[in-house]
């Protein structure tokens, strides 16, 4: 059934206070238990082969000797997992991709799996595997898989989205295009033309915690999960498909999760745990290393972008224009096209076009990192507008505000925008004190925009009420960034009663209905709405009991700030009835009290914001500092301030790290060489200032009390922000990120 | 009503035009229309699309009503992190 | 590999553990004596998840074998309380919002703890460059240096209170 949630800008008592989160206590003594903080009794440790090779055939694998080994229980290779997805191209990719079938297509490719009784017998077995190798060519490079002599890695891929469809494979699985106008009739008339090429290294989204999981799985089909994922349902559901169980017979209860950032939202190493333990009749803990993690886990595209923009003598741009290459990895995925989408998002524009490859190498299968595809590309085009800006003598702010999207304009990707917060940031970062903040020698200011869609989908909630008027909230949303704050703070709106009498808890897989992952900013915005009609519901009941303890009537009980009250002047020496007095009495009016949601949260608000940045560039070593950097974000409206600045702040600081360091590095060979946090570097607290933010409230007018998606859109603009910044530091136009140490003396040196 | 198919891969599974004309009152409605007019959209609408009505993005819903004037757009259907 | 058996002392308790002599002390303090607070991000010393004080050193547990630890003293996140009493940082750290996923924050706390130990009033340079070693994905830092300086100022406080005294 259909639910009104149209935003009613009704008065808060308690969103938008900054409450002390549940599972605090927990978090700081060390209570807490993530994916590897669990164990079974029985268990077996779960071990990968993985292939050292960049692309290589599997010529024959001999399991014997390690098979015979002492305490060794079980050995998964490809011949122990038929292809049950009937056709389904897209789930045969991730069984594939679990474990290699014939050919290794990346270092670090799963090639066999071991379940031994501890962690040494299991690192012999390993070693007794026998693999024989062909190597073959391989690529990892975007711009190289495309060429016509690149090695093809698939033969069953032919490019989609050209007519007629190709009948040579290639590595180019998609071409997609869109836009409006054109944008020939506009370059036509441009005043000014600015054309760049642009590069993005590989990045990975660097959570924390590796990948772990404990499966248990019996052969009647039935079984357990326990596992860190951003979505424990998709993860059941996932997995059951792979293996041929029934849907409801895999319970898998998700752990604290240890930052996910999207790279949590796809099955690894899962599928093959469970395969391990129905194998072995036995638990089995997984338990990813780091290396593990780099090399065969998540990370986003690497790109290659070219830009042209054409402005007219008074600064309006008249054509847009950009074509995107991103590496999906060993795998086609949609990743070109997001970045196609969301380019010029932010813009008011009447030519525009863009063209996205998604394009397949041999690297690990991209997945999902926080607004996906969209900080490379809004580092093309963002750099591309700032050079615009130049041509035509304006400033950078004053440049985009006069370009900027609004209410009506129909945005790059065809749909026209509701109301809309890119105006409002834009004018918030003109009037910033950044913006008046002195700058030193080798210093300079830079500024971007950013643009995420945000999403709903499918959600379930509950709301139990405790004989003593306290509140469980159970919810299907993983809890990534403190979402069980923010949502116990709706409950409690909602109930009429202190943020103190909620407990929320994400449920398991058997406790609820399906929930939809974590990702897409989605967990407060959707589990936020199945909250508020769940907590209504249960307020219909509290009013149906407290109508029983009077003997009135129904439809003559209202329900006030936590309190039934009876209407009418009948009833009117009716004192009212307190939350806590209806639960404590409905063992007597009907049983325990509850109140139920479920459905598709759709019409989620786009989301935008304005990066402030200012770097000092150290000449002498290329190094780059971030002296200052704000953020300036529409939330629609913010539950928990803390936990919205804590998104900004977060996701600018994995931005600053793309922007600075953080990329894969491949040898000629293929191989990852940099699959570690000492050479793969995220910024440590001495790389960082405080990083200023401004919550600005434009309600989302899809949303009961106005909220958008918070979580992506901070990682955006900083790629650009600091490109800008450091151009304006030292007049070079950086166009490859990482703009590390080396990249900019390179450029410094050449410059002079 | 006119229906705006914003991407090329979407187009092409309508003969390469850049809007169809479809008759519907909710989604379910619109992509039967359109698998009627157009056979090969079975395929992408099984594997899943979106639409826009008036500018909201609809991925899963396909019960959401579409008023008789609205905006309509296709999309290819989108994931976050 | 032999095994070998390991008297220490942890969090204040006596605690005997055998294990083999090639096994870190981060493998032991979660798999043998079951204290899972430290975390394990990396295994090679660069995420600081896994830090713990050994004779009041701070320390990645990762890069100390479980032998090591015979006759030592360890303290790890379960021993910051004093009871049902929070540590001022673990209050802080949940005042502040200085946690989202939580999983570096118990190597955060021991490694503030250790610096504000060495030097109760810290500069905010002096506070990142401590926490150097400790790797966050989630919150930027910003809020944990706020968290950090809240509890080093409250700590001063208390501790001025007692010197009256």
């Amino acid at each position: 059934m259909r639910q009104d949630t149209k935003f009613t800008n009704q008065n808060f008592r308690v969103i938008g206070s900054r409450v002390n989160r549940p599972d605090g206590m927990d978090k700081v003594t060390g209570r807490a238990r993530y994916g590897a903080d669990y164990d079974a009794p029985g268990q077996l440790v779960g071990l990968f082969l993985r292939s050292p090779h960049a692309h290589a055939r599997i010529v024959s694998m001999d399991i014997s000797r390690a098979e015979k080994l002492a305490g060794v229980k079980a050995i998964i290779t490809a011949d122990d997992l038929p292809d049950l997805t009937n056709g389904n191209r897209e789930m045969l990719d991730i069984l594939e991709n679990s474990m290699a079938r014939g050919r290794a297509l990346y270092d670090g490719h799963a090639v066999a799996a071991v379940a031994a009784s501890d962690v040494k017998t299991a690192r012999k077995a390993l070693k007794l595997i026998k693999v024989e190798y062909e190597q073959l060519p391989h690529v990892t490079d975007v711009d190289e898989a495309m060429q016509p002599d690149a090695p093809v890695i698939h033969d069953w891929i032919f490019t989609q989205g050209v007519n007629p469809t190709p009948k040579k494979p290639s590595n180019v699985c998609n071409r997609t295009e869109m836009g409006h106008g054109d944008v020939d009739a506009g370059f036509a008339r441009a005043a000014h033309i600015i054309e760049k090429s642009y590069k993005t290294e590989q990045t990975h989204q660097g959570y924390i915690e590796p990948h772990a999981c404990v499966a248990s799985m019996g052969p009647d089909g039935s079984g357990e999960l326990w596992v860190t994922t951003q979505g424990h349902f998709a993860y059941r559901n996932v997995c059951a498909e792979l293996l041929g169980l029934d849907i409801a017979k895999l319970k898998v209860t998700s752990s604290e999760i240890g930052g996910g950032f999207g790279g949590k939202t796809h099955v690894w190493a899962e599928p093959i745990a469970l395969a391990l333990s129905r194998k072995a009749n036995r638990p089995v803990k997984v338990v990813m290393t780091r290396d593990e993690v780099f090399r065969a886990t998540g990370p986003a595209s690497s790109t290659s972008i070219d830009v042209k923009i054409g402005v007219t003598k008074k600064g309006r741009i008249i054509a847009a224009s950009a074509e995107l290459r991103y590496a999906d990895g060993a795998f086609p995925g949609p990743w070109a096209i997001l970045g196609a989408m969301t380019s010029f998002a932010c813009y008011d524009l009447k030519n525009v076009k863009t063209v996205g490859y998604d394009v397949i190498c041999n690297r690990p299968k991209v997945a999902a990192y926080r607004a996906p595809s969209a900080p490379m590309a809004a580092f093309a085009i963002e750099s591309t507008v700032d050079l615009a800006a130049a041509a035509v003598g304006m400033d950078a702010v004053d440049f985009r505000i006069k370009n900027a999207a609004k209410k009506g304009t129909l945005s790059s990707y065809g749909v026209t925008y509701g109301p809309i917060g890119i105006g409002p940031t834009l004018d918030a970062a003109k009037n910033h004190p950044h913006m008046k903040a002195k700058l030193k020698k080798n210093q300079g200011r830079g500024m971007a925009c950013g643009f995420w869609f945000n999403f709903g989908g499918q959600t379930c909630s509950t709301i139990n009420i405790a004989a003593d008027g306290t509140v469980n909230l159970s919810v299907g949303t993983i809890d990534v960034g403190g979402s069980r704050a923010s949502l116990s703070l709706i409950a409690a709106e909602e109930l009429g009663i202190p943020y103190e009498h909620v407990k929320a808890s994400v449920a398991d897989t058997a406790s609820l209905g399906h929930n939809d992952m974590t990702d897409g900013s989605r967990g407060t915005f959707s589990s936020g709405m199945a909250t508020i009609v769940a907590a209504r519901r249960a307020i219909e009941v509290m009013k149906e009991r407290a109508a029983a303890m009077w003997d009135i009537p129904v439809d003559k009980v209202d329900w006030k700030d936590g309190h039934a009250v009876a209407k009418g002047k009948k009833n009117s020496k009716l004192a009212p009835l307190s939350l806590k007095e209806i639960a404590e009495n409905s063992p007597n009016t009907g049983g325990p009290i509850a109140g139920h949601n479920e459905f598709v949260a759709d019409g989620a608000g786009v989301s935008f914001a304005s990066h402030l940045c200012d770097v000092e560039v150290d000449p002498e070593t290329g190094a780059t500092r971030i002296v200052r950097y704000t953020v300036i974000q529409d939330a629609g409206k913010a539950i928990h301030p803390d936990y919205v600045e804590g998104q900004f702040q977060g996701g600018a600081a994995q931005g600053i790290g793309w922007a600075l360091n953080e990329e894969y590095i491949y040898g000629e060979d293929g191989r990852l060489q940099n699959p570690g946090f000492l050479d793969y570097r995220i910024p440590v607290c001495s790389d960082l200032p405080f990083i200023d933010t401004q919550i600005l409230e434009i309600p989302n007018p899809d949303h009961p009390y106005g909220v958008r998606g918070v979580g992506e859109t901070s990682i955006v603009p900083p790629l650009a922000a600091i490109g800008n910044a450091i151009s304006n530091a030292v007049g070079l136009r950086m166009t490859h990120v990482p703009m590390s140490p080396p990249r900019i003396l390179a450029a410094l040196e050449a410059g002079e | 009503m006119r229906v705006e198919i914003a991407t090329s891969n979407l187009r092409a599974a309508a003969d390469g035009c850049s809007h169809v004309h479809l008759e519907a009152t909710n989604i379910r409605g619109l992509y039967a229309d359109l698998v009627r007019q157009y056979p090969a959209f079975e395929k992408l609408v099984r594997k899943g699309i979106a639409v826009a009505i008036n500018g909201r993005i609809f991925q899963d819903d396909w019960t959401a009503p579409i008023p008789a004037d609205a905006e309509l757009v296709l999309l290819p259907y989108i994931e976050g992190g | 590999m032999s095994t070998s058996t390991v008297s220490t002392t942890i969090n204040g308790d006596a605690v005997q553990f055998a294990c083999p002599t090639d096994e870190s002390l981060l493998d032991a303090i979660r798999n043998r004596v079951g204290l899972t607070g430290v975390k394990e991000g990396c295994g090679t010393g660069d995420c600081g998840a896994c830090s713990i004080t050994m004779d009041g050193r701070l320390v990645c547990s990762c890069l100390v074998l479980g032998v090591e630890a015979n006759g030592r003293a360890i303290e790890t996140v379960e021993g910051m309380a004093d009871g049902d009493q929070l540590h001022p940082l673990q209050e802080k750290f949940i005042e502040h919002a200085a946690l989202q996923c939580g999983i570096c924050t118990p190597g955060f706390l021991i490694a503030a703890r250790v610096l504000l130990e060495r030097n109760p009033d810290p500069t905010e340079k002096e506070i990142r460059y401590a926490l150097a070693g400790n790797l966050c994905r989630c919150t930027g830092y910003d809020k944990i240096v706020r968290a950090v300086q809240a509890a080093a100022k409250e700590m001063r406080k208390a501790s001025k209170k007692r010197t009256r005294k």
